[in-house]
């Protein structure tokens, strides 16, 4: 019978913070096994071996911030036969994307003595904006276990497992006390999708949304509680503006809060 | 700034140290390296050689500018350590320890005991768990010949084995004082959400002790590789403590005899901005380029060493003052193995302290902090309004502090190993980017090598 060829995996990374590659990276006991499993074909993190697309898998961490990567991800893309989103910034544009209710021109000029030498766009933006995108997973960082989940499930070519109910669901089966009723601590998670494991509530803090809105959130409902428990207008901006904020559901409900 | 598609590792093919012929001027060699590997960002060297000569030497930034000191404005002082936990994923916690640091000190309040051991507790886990990703998996292939940990693990599996358990060892530090691994969620300013119960710490130091034998093994293992001989006339610039190895508080010193407050940091150290990098270029306004990280960390503070750790340092060959750069990564062991030890010590007189955080009360001030990053002193500096609102910030990460001496050390480099083959060289120049462990993400807030050999 003839050998099987491994399949091609291969990881890029765009404007971002190299957290959700490292999450590879920090899946101590599985990464032998995965490396066993594919042919880690471009990781530029991990090897400077770069083997030749097209790749079975793609990867790709971080948004668009600049012409050249707006162009790249069409490389990209036509090299991938799957390509996976992974994080906050390839699916929302990130932290960065602070800049799209802003002037980044104002933005550069506060940061770089010389920022003529930069060349960025107005707004930071997810992959799926610019090419098709076979499957996003979300969170700032993404969950390791998520992450294994989807590199599975690509492997056995299957659909992955990954729910898009409220943080909400992880807190009851953690048995996490609800921060919110409990002790009035102001809380994303009612419409923030889960996979993180509900951290947040677990360490008494509410969670402030780095998986980004579950599916069909009540983000109106939410920014009323929030306000009954002491949140003032330019704070529901920032809770529903940070790691999600060009996500839609929470960019919207931001705008709402900032004109009032 | 516009740069050529064959330098970008995008779908590309292209291994690097191939030569590839230069279209716009065929008359000169250019030998291209589409992107230099494990470090963390993307970035590129240029070197162009004339005869015997380096004319040109630009490690440049590609990583995309992210603006963090801009959207940081008008945020809540409360959320700077989660927000500037962003900038890297591989040193979350250094900027979470530098901005409640600077925030406490803005708001004139100081934060101690079992809060401040737990601090150090959570940073000797991200030493560890970046020194070992570092020493293990990116830099030792390059001493070894592997292109990468994974292909490394095909001739030595049980060393890399061991390796990524010391590491998970340290991810497990960070995991369950501060919820995950990567952008843990449990630091505040004023001290933690919630503190851990000495039972649920107690299973860390199990783990630890376990692990501390591959700790002294890893050290003796990277003291045995062969370090090219290497050295420049540097300015080590660290923390310094009164009695303790630094992590979060003392005063910058260097090795040259600077020793001001963190407060006055600015006065002495500026940035500046050139056209081939994302990130800004630090110097120190009376001299220069200078040198931040283990070397420089371990060089002004081995007198802050537990003797045992002195001891190991010594059998590994180290003097107390190491000035080659290529021995970084024993200098990183050295430290891995004090921060195993450091953690052990605080988790074994550990006691809970009554409240897991300091009431920290904003007013209108500004306040600096420095914490020692694993890649060296990271500094930050904000300006808050009564409410609590960030009116101002600034981050000076290690990275950026030391873009300049890694220039320094490539021209130097590469004109005294002019007569290696051309991709012995190549490799070689990669490395000599690596021992820096540069982590481009912060910088900006990889790096693509080319070696253009011009005719002489």
């Amino acid at each position: 019978m003839p050998r099987r060829e491994k399949p091609k995996l291969a990881v890029f990374k765009l404007a971002s913070c190299d957290g959700c590659q490292l999450s590879l990276l920090d899946c101590e006991d599985e990464l032998l096994a995965v490396a066993g499993e594919v042919e880690i074909a471009s990781f530029l993190e991990a090897s400077r071996a770069v083997v030749k697309g097209p790749y079975d898998l793609v990867l790709v961490e971080g948004s668009i911030t600049t012409p050249h990567d707006a162009e790249r991800i069409h490389q990209v893309r036509r090299a991938a036969r799957f390509l996976v989103t992974i994080g906050a910034c390839a699916t929302a544009g990130g932290i960065q994307a602070l800049r799209n209710s802003k002037d980044v021109h104002e933005f550069a000029r506060y940061v770089y003595p010389s920022p003529q030498y930069l060349e960025t766009l107005n707004k930071s933006t997810p992959i799926v904006d610019h090419v098709f995108v076979d499957f996003e997973l979300r969170g700032c960082p993404v969950s390791k276990r998520q992450l294994l989940e989807v590199l599975s499930a690509f492997l056995a070519g299957r659909k992955p497992v990954v729910p898009t109910y409220s943080v909400c669901v992880e807190c009851k089966r953690r048995g996490t006390p609800c921060v919110m009723v409990a002790r009035g601590t102001p809380c994303l998670g009612p419409v923030t999708q889960a996979g993180c494991g509900a951290i947040c509530p677990a360490y008494e803090r509410g969670c402030y949304g780095c998986f980004g809105p579950m599916e069909s959130p009540n983000t109106a409902s939410l920014a009323r509680t929030l306000g009954d428990h002491g949140v003032d207008a330019p704070g529901l901006v920032r809770a529903f503006r940070s790691f999600n904020a060009g996500a839609d559901p929470f960019r919207r409900e931001s705008e709402i809060h900032e004109q009032t | 700034m516009s740069r050529p598609e064959a330098e970008r590792p995008a779908a590309k093919g292209r291994t690097p140290g191939t030569a590839a012929p230069r279209k716009r001027a065929p008359a000169s060699r250019t030998i291209r390296v589409d992107a230099l590997a494990r470090v963390e960002g993307e970035g590129g060297i240029l070197v162009r050689v004339r005869g015997a000569r380096v004319d040109e030497v630009q490690l440049r930034i590609y990583e995309p500018p992210r603006f963090f000191e801009a959207f940081l404005r008008g945020r809540a002082f409360t959320e700077a350590p989660d927000i500037t936990a962003r900038i890297c994923g591989i040193c979350p916690v250094a900027y979470q320890m530098s901005s409640v640091h600077a925030m406490e000190a803005a708001c004139g309040v100081t934060v101690g005991g079992a809060l401040r051991e737990l601090r150090r507790l959570l940073y000797c886990g991200e030493w560890i768990e970046s020194h070992v990703l570092h020493v293990a998996m990116l830099q030792a292939p390059d001493f070894l010949g592997y292109e990468s940990a994974l292909h490394m693990a095909k001739d030595h599996p049980g060393l890399v084995a061991k390796a990524l358990a010391l590491k998970k060892a340290g991810n497990a530090i960070v995991e369950i004082l501060g919820g995950r691994e990567i952008h843990p969620v449990n630091v505040r300013v004023g001290g933690f959400y919630r503190v851990p119960a000495r039972r649920e710490l107690a299973p860390l130091a199990v783990e630890l002790a376990e692990v501390r034998p591959v700790a002294e093994e890893l050290l003796r293992w990277v003291s045995g590789f062969s370090f090219p001989d290497f050295s420049c006339d540097y300015e080590f610039v660290s923390l310094r403590h009164p009695s303790e190895y630094p992590f979060c508080e003392g005063r910058v010193v260097s090795s040259k005899g600077l020793d001001v407050a963190v407060a006055e940091f600015e006065e002495h150290f500026v940035e500046e901005h050139v056209a081939h990098s994302n990130a800004l270029h630090s110097r120190l306004r009376a001299r220069g380029p200078y040198f931040v990280g283990p070397l420089a960390r371990y060089n002004l503070n081995f007198d802050r060493l537990p003797s045992g750790i002195q001891e190991a340092a010594r059998r590994a060959g180290l003097p107390e003052v190491v000035r080659n750069p290529f021995q970084g990564i024993v200098v990183r062991a050295v430290e891995t193995l004090w921060a195993v030890d450091e953690a052990l010590r605080i988790l074994g007189s550990y006691d809970p302290p009554p409240a897991p955080f300091v009431e920290v009360p904003p007013r209108a001030a500004s306040g600096a902090g420095a914490s020692e990053a694993p890649r060296g002193l990271l500094y930050h500096r904000y300006g808050i309004d009564a409410r609590g609102l960030i009116q101002d910030a600034r981050i000076v990460p290690p990275t950026a502090q030391n873009l300049r001496t890694v220039e320094d050390d490539l021209r130097a480099f590469v004109e005294a190993n002019l007569d290696l083959p051309q991709e012995r060289l190549v490799w070689r120049t990669e490395q000599a980017v690596r021992n820096y462990d540069p982590c481009i993400s912060c910088a900006t807030h990889a790096i693509p090598l080319r070696i253009e050999r011009l005719p002489g």
